[in-house]
């Protein structure tokens, strides 16, 4: 035992420099080298003593962090003053400083400008201590509730994904964390003992009577026709930190729903199936990487698809490819790994459908479509190589069917929306990767057909990018939905689509204060523009209006109003709501 | 407003005995506490005596009466003392030998170097106990602590610095060749050998020599010990070890060892011979041996009960009777229900050491042979409403889950949301009603669990239109407006560290950095009494489970026993050679444990004063206790991760439990003693099996007789689960009156 490594004791003792510095801040000059070396080793001493006492603040008020307050008990403990007005929260405010061959530590002491303090925005008021009761374990097993930390880790399953020899059988989750060492452990044994028999151990995934309710719930939520339910849905399938064991029955309900309804032709339901795979990726206690076989084909499914619902001249499956496009590179983000290569994968597999449709003039736009914006998600480096040295050919072929004879509806309305994707991705490329002088002459010879229309783009997006950096400093009101949500106006299903109101509608639930930052990935607007859309209907109750005026008007006073987007769009509200 | 209702429960009987013990001992604090009208009393009271003792002890305090320009007090003092002008001025040196005013002059001429950082000036509370020795209720360690001044100069008798690593390697070389079975007990010696080598350079400045020292051969000592090596390190000069509480430690208590007679026979041959003096000065001097017939122990068994500060407990100090056997419940006219009966006073013979599974908490009708009389110690008479909740409990008991590892408790959680860190103490009501928090900024709030709100009395001026005649008076006088959830009290100046609920529910009590206790009205919610005699932080204060008496120790070491009517303590138990981190009744009411960060356990006998049990183990300072229902078995949790069990009635450790990975801050035994419950700083609430860890025990004769035991290694076996908290530490557990667990903790995003 006492052979074990023990961290080196401290002999450390401050520099007799420092001692110097400070003697002198106090008038004394020309302090000898000998009082010096007693002093810092005195105060030394001194300080480790008061920093032993510290720590029994720490421990007796129950933290593992040492703070400047247990350093001012350990203080009084010694008869002395304590050091009024050290609050600091994580950084000791010290700053280094050298010259004339003499090192210094001091802290800084800024001049405060008032005005910045008094217009900063105010902190959040802090909430007052509330008790909250949960089961942390209803005889002996502990249930799968947000309260509780979730039955198998994150960092379990991708090990348990990765290396799943190592894994244990999440049926003795009950038995505790600490066996889950041992447990591994002893698997590993086992398999080398075994030698030739390196079975992967079987894991069960039995469903509780509660579970397979929720399940049955959440899935009849999620494809049927309630939105709000649907939201509630997919926000429990987004947080809900059990639904480890319900992940296989989730990846195959989608893999399978995308199948049939691709046949079908059920755009609602191929959207509600993406918005679930969307929710299942955003839960932070979920690692999917055992299922993306399943859910892979399903997203590809609706990217590609040469059909995806009945009326593509009036149905917008547009949207869907780029929600699904947009997920397909979400999770090339997160899974992508050396071992399983799913980026390259997926590119490959676009390419390859993109190269068949660059010779083949016969390939639905559609497809077409779905491959650019595939790829176009995939990043910049993506589109410069893959997309921009096809531009013209794109052009040629876009041109002819907008200039020449009118063949059908839907390829020209197939061809605007390839065109619009093009011109959306490959300016913002373009303007980050070519020089400045747009001209319009050069751009036509490099793109042929779309030229002309590209250079206008990189012109707009390269204002756009000037404004934004002009603005990334400003802080704005964001109302933050609780979710992004894909929006659809769709008139095949659930009631015209002219007549509803706009999609998102919901009264804020959460209102938070947030900086700028680009345009969520989910939202199929373009990036720089954000739009909240708040409605109150008409019966919301009056005290319900009370609040949010007196919120709205207390965000005024706070001086968020300074763009006048913004408070043009308050005002709107706030009148809305007195309306 | 006294927390018993009837006035005549007084202490008088047992005060008779006890006056001069109280009154001097309190007396003694004022005093040090700078109060100049109590020391001149203090002082007049001792002065008869007149010995050369009470002289050095005046001499102090006149000392320090005219460094504070108390001079009237002075000339009292002189006065009432006899004393001369000039005596005073005398220096109280170090060289003034064996006077118990010993402390005090270490403070005294030390005073205005070092005023600020001395922990040992007048304040002291070490002092009490070493300036009035015989009339404080001392610990037992008395005789074991040795005037400070006569162990200082104990280290003025050099040997050659240089000698000190050849010695020391002599020794290490020797017990390293020696047979196996020796060698382990033999390392026990290295440790305090080592320390006060090294302190005796450092006494007399041979600085880089004790450096050298300590860097050739700290690395040899046991890892426990690491946190004490840490606070030597730190001291190179003999100037830091004036006012050094761990320096203090070493030099007044000796450290204590067992070694086996044949071992320790090797041993003292071996140093004869080699005519080694300096070592074995240092042993005869800064340690005890206590030296045992039988096998030598083996590090295993050495391992599990060292690592104190000062060495593990005599033997003679866990000899004395022990009545751990719980108090007969009063009669109350309720049918009992027939299984509870059953179970007839099972834990008879002391010598036969199974439990019974059946006995644990089980009520007996037969006075139990190992319970202390009923009136040992006197007790509050129940009022009727005790009688109502003693009705209620038993009828929730009968309700009651019966636990085992197939049948776990489940536990409800209840996290301090936006507590921010400043969760610092929680505590439950028995009927687990009520919950309070105590706070880092210094607040105690009360929670109301249960849809019952929270009401405080009316005020004065509503109360007189109250018909006092009508039968529903009790309800009226409740004020129903200001009704609420939880309740704020204020009161404290510094972070509340330890929180109690009174039995009844009327009282809670609360201990703070500010070095009082409060005792606040749950009627009112008000603060009713400030308890002031600790003068540094209070780390724990307990009510007992009958109420009206309850322990407080803190930061001074010295544990205080009150009564909540009276302002001063009835006890002090001193003996402790660092802070007292928790403090717990026995559920009989007749004796008080307290843990400390001295790494040892000690229980104390409320009647006499006297330590009963030194209890030694631990690895770290001890947070957390927790006696069995039936009162025979105690369990302790410290900051490095273990459960210790003990065997109160023998003074013994029987069982070890291992698995927390931080401090263990939160201890419960079911209420049938079945189920152990452990919450910690590393999130988690784990159960084992007590049953099983106590049947697994063997207990024979002579492992009884000598203390030696093996632990069994089944902390696996024994664990029957772990929960998670989502980062929540866990503070504090109960089990309510049906065996469910409630648990609290501030949740640290």
């Amino acid at each position: 035992m006492a052979e074990e490594r023990r961290p080196k004791q401290c002999t450390v003792v401050l520099p007799t420099e420092s001692m110097k510095a400070m003697a002198e801040s106090i008038g004394v000059g020309q302090l000898q080298e000998e009082s010096c070396a007693a002093l810092s080793e005195e105060v030394s001493y001194r300080i480790k003593e008061i920093a032993q006492d510290a720590l029994k603040f720490m421990h007796h008020g129950k933290r593992c962090k040492l703070t400047t307050s247990d350093i001012d008990y350990a203080l009084k403990l010694k008869n002395v003053e304590p050091l009024y007005g050290f609050q600091s929260q994580e950084f000791i405010p010290f700053r280094f400083a050298s010259g004339g061959g003499r090192e210094l530590h001091f802290y800084e002491e800024k001049e405060v400008d008032l005005s910045d303090i008094i217009n900063t925005p105010l902190p959040r008021v802090p909430l007052d201590v509330s008790l909250k009761a949960h089961w942390l374990s209803i005889e002996g097993v502990q249930p799968a509730i947000p309260e509780n930390p979730p039955p198998a880790p994150k960092e379990q399953q991708k090990t348990e994904s990765t290396e799943p020899l190592k894994a244990v059988k999440p049926g003795q989750e009950e038995e505790g964390s600490t066996q889950k060492g041992q447990g591994a452990t002893s698997a590993e044994a086992k398999g080398k003992k075994d030698g030739l028999m390196r079975m992967k151990p079987r894991s069960t995934h039995e469903l509780s009577v509660e579970q397979q309710l929720y399940y049955k719930e959440i899935t009849e939520a999620c494809v049927g026709s309630c939105e709000a339910k649907r939201a509630e849905a997919l926000q429990s399938i987004a947080t809900d930190p059990g639904l480890y064991q319900m992940l296989p029955r989730f990846s195959t309900f989608i893999s399978e729903g995308v199948r049939v309804n691709v046949v079908q032709n059920n755009l609602a339901l191929l959207i509600y199936l993406m918005r679930m795979v969307k929710a299942l990726m955003d839960n932070p206690t979920l690692y999917l990487e055992k299922y993306l076989h399943e859910l892979i084909p399903a997203v590809v499914t609706c990217i590609v698809s040469k059909q995806l619902c009945l009326r593509p001249d009036v149905d917008n499956h547009w949207a869907l490819r780029d929600f699904a496009a947009r997920l397909m590179a979400q999770s090339c983000k997160t899974f992508s790994t050396t071992t399983n290569n799913i980026q390259s994968r997926i590119t490959k597999t676009f390419t390859k459908v993109y190269n068949n449709c660059w010779l083949d003039d016969k390939t639905q736009w559609t497809t077409r479509y779905g491959c650019i914006a595939g790829l176009s998600e995939l990043g910049p480096d993506v589109i410069k190589t893959l997309i921009l040295p096809r531009l013209t050919v794109e052009g040629a072929r876009i041109k002819a069917v907008s200039d020449g004879p009118v063949v059908s509806n839907i390829d020209k309305i197939g061809a605007d929306h390839v065109q619009n994707l093009l011109l959306k991705h490959c300016a913002s490329v373009i303007a980050k990767a070519c020089p400045l002088p747009d001209n319009v002459e050069q751009y036509r010879a490099d793109y042929g057909y779309l030229g002309p229309m590209l250079c206008s783009h990189v012109v707009k997006a390269r204002a756009q990018a000037a404004l934004q950096a002009q603005q990334v400093n400003r802080t704005t009101l964001t109302i933050t939905q609780p979710r992004p949500t894909l929006t659809v106006s769709q008139s095949g299903i659930g009631g015209s689509g002219g007549s509803r109101t706009p999609s998102i509608i919901k009264v804020p639930s959460s209102l938070t204060l947030m900086s700028t930052r680009p345009g969520t990935p989910t939202q199929p607007s373009p990036p720089a523009t954000k739009y909240i859309v708040m409605a109150t209907s008409s019966g919301s109750s009056s005290t319900q209006q009370v609040l949010w005026t007196a919120v709205l008007l207390f965000l005024f006073s706070l001086k968020y109003l300074d763009t006048p987007t913004h408070s043009r769009l308050f005002i709107f509200t706030i009148f809305y709501i007195v309306e | 407003m006294a927390a018993v209702q009837d006035g005549q429960l007084n202490l008088e009987v047992e005060k008779d005995i006890k006056t001069e013990i109280t009154n001097d001992g309190s007396g003694n604090i004022n005093a040090n506490s700078s109060s100049p009208g109590s020391t001149s009393s203090g002082g007049k009271s001792k002065s008869p005596a007149g010995s050369g003792e009470d002289q050095q002890t005046l001499l102090a305090v006149l000392q320090f009466l005219k460094r504070n320009k108390l001079t009237e007090s002075v000339d009292i003092l002189r006065r009432e003392a006899g004393l001369s002008a000039d005596a005073d001025d005398s220096p109280v040196s170090e060289s003034a030998g064996a006077g118990s005013g010993g402390v005090p002059s270490v403070g005294a001429d030390g005073g205005d170097a070092n005023s600020l950082l001395s922990r040992v000036s007048i304040a002291t509370p070490v002092a009490p106990p070493a300036t009035a020795p015989p009339k404080v209720v001392a610990a037992s360690g008395g005789e074991d602590q040795p005037d400070v001044n006569v162990v200082l100069s104990a280290y003025s008798q050099q040997g050659d610095p240089v000698l000190y690593p050849l010695y020391y390697n002599g020794l290490k070389k020797f017990i390293e060749s020696v047979l196996d079975c020796h060698r382990a007990e033999l390392s026990q010696v290295f440790y305090p050998l080592f320390v006060h080598m090294y302190l005796e350079l450092v006494y007399n400045n041979h600085e880089n020599e004790a450096k050298q020292f300590f860097e050739k051969f700290s690395g040899d000592q046991e890892c426990y010990y690491e946190e004490d090596l840490r606070i030597l390190s730190s001291m190179s000069k003999k100037e830091h070890m004036k006012g050094n509480e761990t320096m203090l430690d070493f030099r007044t208590s000796k450290f204590v060892l067992r070694i086996s007679r044949d071992s320790y026979q090797l041993l003292k041959r071996h140093l004869q011979e080699r005519q080694n003096n300096q070592i074995w000065n240092i042993i005869q001097e800064h340690l005890y041996i206590d030296i045992f017939d039988g096998m030598p122990r083996s590090k295993s068994q050495i391992d599990a009960m060292s690592g104190s500060l000062a060495g593990e407990g005599k033997r003679d100090a866990n000899k004395a009777k022990v009545f751990y056997g719980l108090l007969k419940e009063p009669e109350i006219e309720v049918p009992l229900d027939d299984e509870d009966e059953e179970a007839e006073n099972e834990e008879g013979k002391p010598k036969k050491k199974k439990p019974k599974k059946d006995s644990m908490g089980s009520k007996s009708k037969k006075q139990d042979p190992n319970a202390p009389q009923q009136t040992r110690i006197p007790l509050p008479e129940l009022k009727d409403s005790d009688k109502l909740d003693k009705i209620m409990n038993m009828k929730e008991a009968t309700k009651k889950i019966r636990l085992g590892p197939d049948n776990l408790p489940s536990i409800c959680f209840y996290s301090f949301l936006n507590a921010y860190q400043g969760l610092t103490a929680v505590d439950f009501t028995d009927d687990s009603s009520l919950i309070a928090g105590g706070f880092a900024d210094s607040t105690v709030r009360v929670w109301s669990v249960t849809p019952k709100k929270l009401r405080r009395v009316k005020s004065a001026a509503d109360l007189s239109n109250i018909d006092k005649e009508s039968d529903d008076v009790l309800e009226r006088i409740m004020d129903e407006k200001t009704a609420s959830e939880s309740k704020i009290l204020y009161g404290h100046s510094g972070p509340v560290y330890g929180i109690s609920f009174s039995p009844d529910r009327n009282y809670l009590l609360s201990s703070s950095e500010d070095g009082t206790v409060r005792l606040w009205s749950l009627q009112t919610f008000t603060c009713l009494v400030g308890y002031k005699g600790h003068n540094y932080p209070v780390w724990d204060t307990q009510f007992s489970p009958y109420g009206y008496y309850f322990i407080s120790g803190g930061h001074d070491r010295v544990a205080r026993l009150w009564a909540t009517d009276h302002y001063q303590p009835l006890r002090m138990f001193a003996g402790h050679l660092a802070d007292i981190t928790c403090t717990l009744f026995h559920p009989n009411s007749n004796y008080v444990a307290t843990g400390s960060a001295d790494r040892t356990i000690r229980l104390w006998d409320v009647l006499t004063g006297n330590c009963v049990r030194i209890l030694t183990g631990h690895k770290g300072p001890i947070h957390s206790l927790a006696f069995s229902p039936n009162g025979k078995f105690m369990a302790s949790g410290a900051t490095d991760g273990r459960v210790l069990l003990w065997d109160v009635g023998h003074g013994l450790m029987v069982g070890e439990l291992k698995g927390h990975t931080d401090t263990i801050y939160a201890l419960k035994f079911s209420r049938d003693g079945e189920i152990l419950a452990s919450g910690s700083m590393d999130n988690t609430v784990k159960l084992w099996d007590t049953l099983k860890a106590f049947d697994d025990v063997e207990l024979d004769d002579f492992t009884a007789a000598t203390g030696h035991i093996h632990l069994p290694e089944n902390s696996q076996e024994l664990l029957l689960g772990t929960y998670m908290t989502k980062s929540t530490p866990v503070i504090h557990l109960h089990f309510t009156r049906r065996n469910l667990l409630l648990a609290a903790g501030a949740y640290n995003p």
